[in-house]
């Protein structure tokens, strides 16, 4: 029987951990390498990398960091964060990530879910969905994208069983609270995920 | 004196996330080499055999490079090899992925797929129970991420077996073969551990001499 798994998630910019509400106000959390490395040892299943850097020189950090942590950890390394095609992922895949998470590229352009799993199988392919619950109608989750600052109507539970269908082997579901990053999700969408 | 390091021959086989496997044997105090030489590949004291992808595409990336003939002769001549994920398939006969292609036919058998009705491809860590006269795998939780598998662990063979949606044989054994369906190279302490004793037992072996 598999296991339920615990797995920390580091969002990393110019080669430091940062933490912030919503990608906001965002403080310097450490060092990726020492921060997984600690997860690892507390017990960690796995771990995922989010490259939020918003240059293309944080973006070639990313890649510098992914090696360093890969160096130290030897649990699965998931990276995500600015795949916008199969090169950035074989980049990403060189550089020491297991899987590679897709998340703005595969809403805007699906077929990204395959091109990827046919070069590197469904389970190297996570995608990374951030859902908020409908303001006009509760109970419905829909898909967000650009860090959560873009909104769209697709909704979240049709968009991951679509994704499976693509190839990816995985879900990776962030809820996007619109009232309070505190508040406890009523009616998780992850739920309506597992039964479908 | 301290031993030198042992070197690692890893094979390049395609799109496996050789890095990985390269920094795990890297924290053993080895030298990982990554390599698709051939005569190499049959001669090396250690040599690794990773796989992600394809069934199909894994066999014809060897077969291309006259790999699948230097594993053979590899294994007949009893020299140490661990083989993981798609790395143990191609051991096989055959497989359901892929109709039509040839395994290497070292293990008897043909790789199918997990269930329809189960989370496919499995990934995620599961328990591994070995066989009585197992020697280098022990009991412990490991990490998968695989559609198919070998069903049971054949006649002549040690190894491990695993339940998802039932039994299935999550490692095999035979000397200083060692065969891995999870990812020992991800499996944490227990992965390390494992692959530390494989690489104790190949340094109790004769350096042997073609």
């Amino acid at each position: 029987m598999l296991s339920s798994r615990i797995i920390p998630c580091l969002d990393i910019r110019d080669g430091r951990v940062v933490k912030g509400v919503r990608f906001q106000n965002l403080r310097d959390a450490g060092d990726p390498a020492e921060l997984a490395a600690r997860y690892e040892a507390e017990g960690a299943d796995e771990i995922t990398l989010l490259d939020i850097s918003a240059t293309p020189e944080g973006r070639a950090t990313a890649a510098q960091t992914v090696a360093r942590v890969r160096r130290v950890l030897s649990i699965p390394l998931t990276v995500g964060g600015g795949v916008r095609a199969v090169a950035d992922a074989a980049r990403l895949m060189d550089s020491g990530a297991d899987k590679i998470g897709v998340n703005t590229a595969a809403v805007a352009r699906p077929d990204l879910i395959t091109e990827c799993a046919n070069l590197f199988g469904a389970q190297c392919i996570v995608i990374a969905i951030d859902a908020a619950e409908s303001a006009e109608n509760l109970g419905r989750w829909v898909v967000r994208v650009r860090s959560g600052m873009g909104t769209t109507t697709i909704d979240a539970v049709a968009w991951a069983c679509r994704a499976a269908e693509l190839g990816a082997g995985e879900v990776l579901l962030t809820s996007w609270d619109p009232s309070s990053s505190l508040r406890p999700i009523a009616t998780p969408p992850s739920r309506r995920m597992w039964i479908v | 004196m301290k031993p030198a390091p042992p070197e690692v021959v890893i094979i390049r086989t395609g799109s496996a996330n050789l890095a990985s496997v390269s920094a795990a044997f890297e924290r053993l105090g080895a030298i990982p080499r990554i390599s698709e030489d051939a005569s190499l590949v049959a001669s090396a004291p250690l040599v690794v055999l990773p796989g992600v992808g394809a069934f199909g595409a894994a066999m014809q990336h060897l077969r291309e490079r006259g790999l699948d003939a230097s594993l053979r002769d590899r294994i007949a001549n009893n020299r140490p090899l661990l083989a993981i994920c798609v790395g143990m398939q191609v051991l096989c006969e055959a497989s359901d992925e892929s109709p039509g292609v040839e395994g290497l036919g070292i293990v008897p058998g043909r790789i199918t797929r997990f269930a329809v009705s189960l989370r496919v491809p499995q990934m995620g860590w599961n328990s591994i129970s070995p066989t009585p006269a197992a020697s280098l795998l022990r009991s412990d939780w490991v990490y998968f991420a695989n559609s198919y598998r070998l069903a049971r662990v054949p006649d002549g063979w040690e190894g491990a077996r695993t339940d998802h949606g039932g039994e299935f044989a999550s490692a095999l054994e035979r000397g200083p073969l060692l065969a891995c369906q999870f990812h020992p190279e991800l499996s944490g302490a227990a992965g390390l551990t494992l692959i530390e004793r494989w690489l104790s037992l190949a340094a109790t072996k004769e350096p042997l001499t073609c």
